[in-house]
């Protein structure tokens, strides 16, 4: 417990040291700017395709982040070194995601907030879309883990980790963007069942990943 | 540190489709050191990663007992981080005492460094950041792969001090050279007379 909580303090601290924490926000906040110039400021047609907009825009940032998640720390050796105290690869990668979300979510969420003002979302709407993101983020969080264990030895692991993520990425966007306009709350709770199901399989299938790039 | 214990038996690696070694056998009790010898490629940083558990013999058995440090040609501390804090985070993980780090630091003859970030250290003083991590840590096992590389004449003596006052204290060494390391009495192991050509 000691381990893992020293694990996500460091994995904290290096986010924080190398700024990547500010690309996701950034990009979120770039396409929200932008989206109003490509179809025009009518507030009816922002309102309603603009939290789908949002969704899509946190989709493609958790791939951002893909290539200083994992790679660094396995050519520096910090993994084998962690290996070596005897804590599993799964162990690892549970701390990761937790550090990695709390360095992805709530931030996003923050950002959210600014770029559904751009987009002319109402009241309603964003209280779904940030409950839909609190949600979605450690999902999405899992997945850019997931594919960073998956390419870490590679080179060009870019243009690989958008394939194999967005297959995964799929349903959380459909149930999350579904979500907004749902009145029934069914799409959230297909959203939660997406979203644990990702957490859950993070873990090992990471660890797995890592132990197989070991040998 | 007692109820140490490093047991390898007939072991064999197998890297991509080429057998290294073959047949080696170790047994090393608290207090006994071996020193790993032979030439570039011919599988020493490969024994060293079997007896650290990172790799699987390809036949043989790996027994240990006790906890591991390893210092290999990486050095696993971040970049950006003063030394000390850096190397406070594995002593942190290893569960050493407080001072730990201090105490390595000094026998590394890196007091004066603590404040600096890593980046910022020389060739040589990176090598004795990895060894005062392996001090730091307190495990009775030290794997140590070319702990003399890129080490002066002083900074080698201190290597020899350290891991003598490891040895004398009932701890274990496995060290890894192709050039002659200070270490007191130990078993060598030529890994190149257990090539598969050499040894059929």
């Amino acid at each position: 417990m000691r381990a893992l909580r020293l694990m996500i303090a460091r994995d904290l601290r290096q986010a924080w040291a190398s700024a990547g924490l500010w690309l996701p926000v950034a990009f979120l906040l770039l396409v929200a700017s932008l989206y109003p110039f490509a179809v025009g400021p009518d507030a009816a047609v922002l309102a309603r395709t603009g939290g789908g907009m949002i969704w899509i825009a946190a989709l493609l940032a958790c791939l951002l982040p893909v290539d200083r998640l994992i790679a660094p720390d396995m050519e520096a050796g910090v993994l084998d070194q962690i290996a070596l105290r005897g804590i599993g690869d799964e162990m690892l990668v549970a701390a990761r995601l937790i550090a990695h979300w709390l360095g992805f979510g709530p931030p996003l969420m923050l950002a959210s907030l600014p770029a559904a003002a751009l987009l002319k979302l109402d009241a309603g709407t964003i209280l779904r879309l940030e409950a839909g993101l609190l949600l979605g983020t450690p999902a999405l969080a899992a997945l850019g883990l997931l594919v960073a264990t998956l390419t870490a030895g590679l080179r060009s692991s870019g243009a690989l980790a958008g394939l194999l993520a967005l297959p995964l990425a799929v349903p959380l966007l459909i149930f999350g963007a579904g979500s907004l306009g749902d009145g029934s709350g069914a799409a959230i709770k297909f959203l939660g069942a997406a979203s644990l199901l990702m957490v859950a399989i993070t873990p090992f299938a990471g660890g797995a990943a890592i132990r197989a790039g070991r040998e | 540190m007692n109820g140490a214990s490093l047991r390898l038996c007939d072991v064999a690696c197998l890297r991509g489709d080429r057998l290294l070694f073959r047949g080696v056998s170790l047994a090393l009790a608290p207090g006994g050191a071996a020193l790993l010898t032979g030439s570039n490629g011919v599988g020493k940083s490969s024994l060293l990663r079997l007896c650290a558990g990172l790799l699987r013999p390809y036949a043989g058995s790996v027994d240990r007992e006790g906890r591991l440090a390893l210092s290999d040609e990486r050095l696993a501390l971040d970049q950006d981080a003063p030394l000390e804090r850096a190397l406070g985070f594995w002593a942190g993980l290893d569960g050493a005492a407080t001072g730990a780090v201090r105490a390595a630091m000094d026998a590394m003859a890196l007091g004066p460094l603590g404040p600096v970030p890593v980046r910022m250290l020389s060739t040589g003083q990176r090598k004795r950041a990895m060894l005062a991590r392996v001090i730091a840590s307190g495990a009775p096992i030290w794997l140590l792969d070319e702990p003399g590389n890129g080490l002066d004449e002083a900074s080698l003596a201190l290597l020899g001090d350290a891991v003598a006052a490891h040895v004398a204290r009932g701890g274990i060494v496995v060290a890894a050279s192709h050039q002659p390391l200070p270490l007191p009495a130990c078993t060598t192991i030529a890994l190149g007379d257990y090539r598969p050509e050499t040894a059929a």
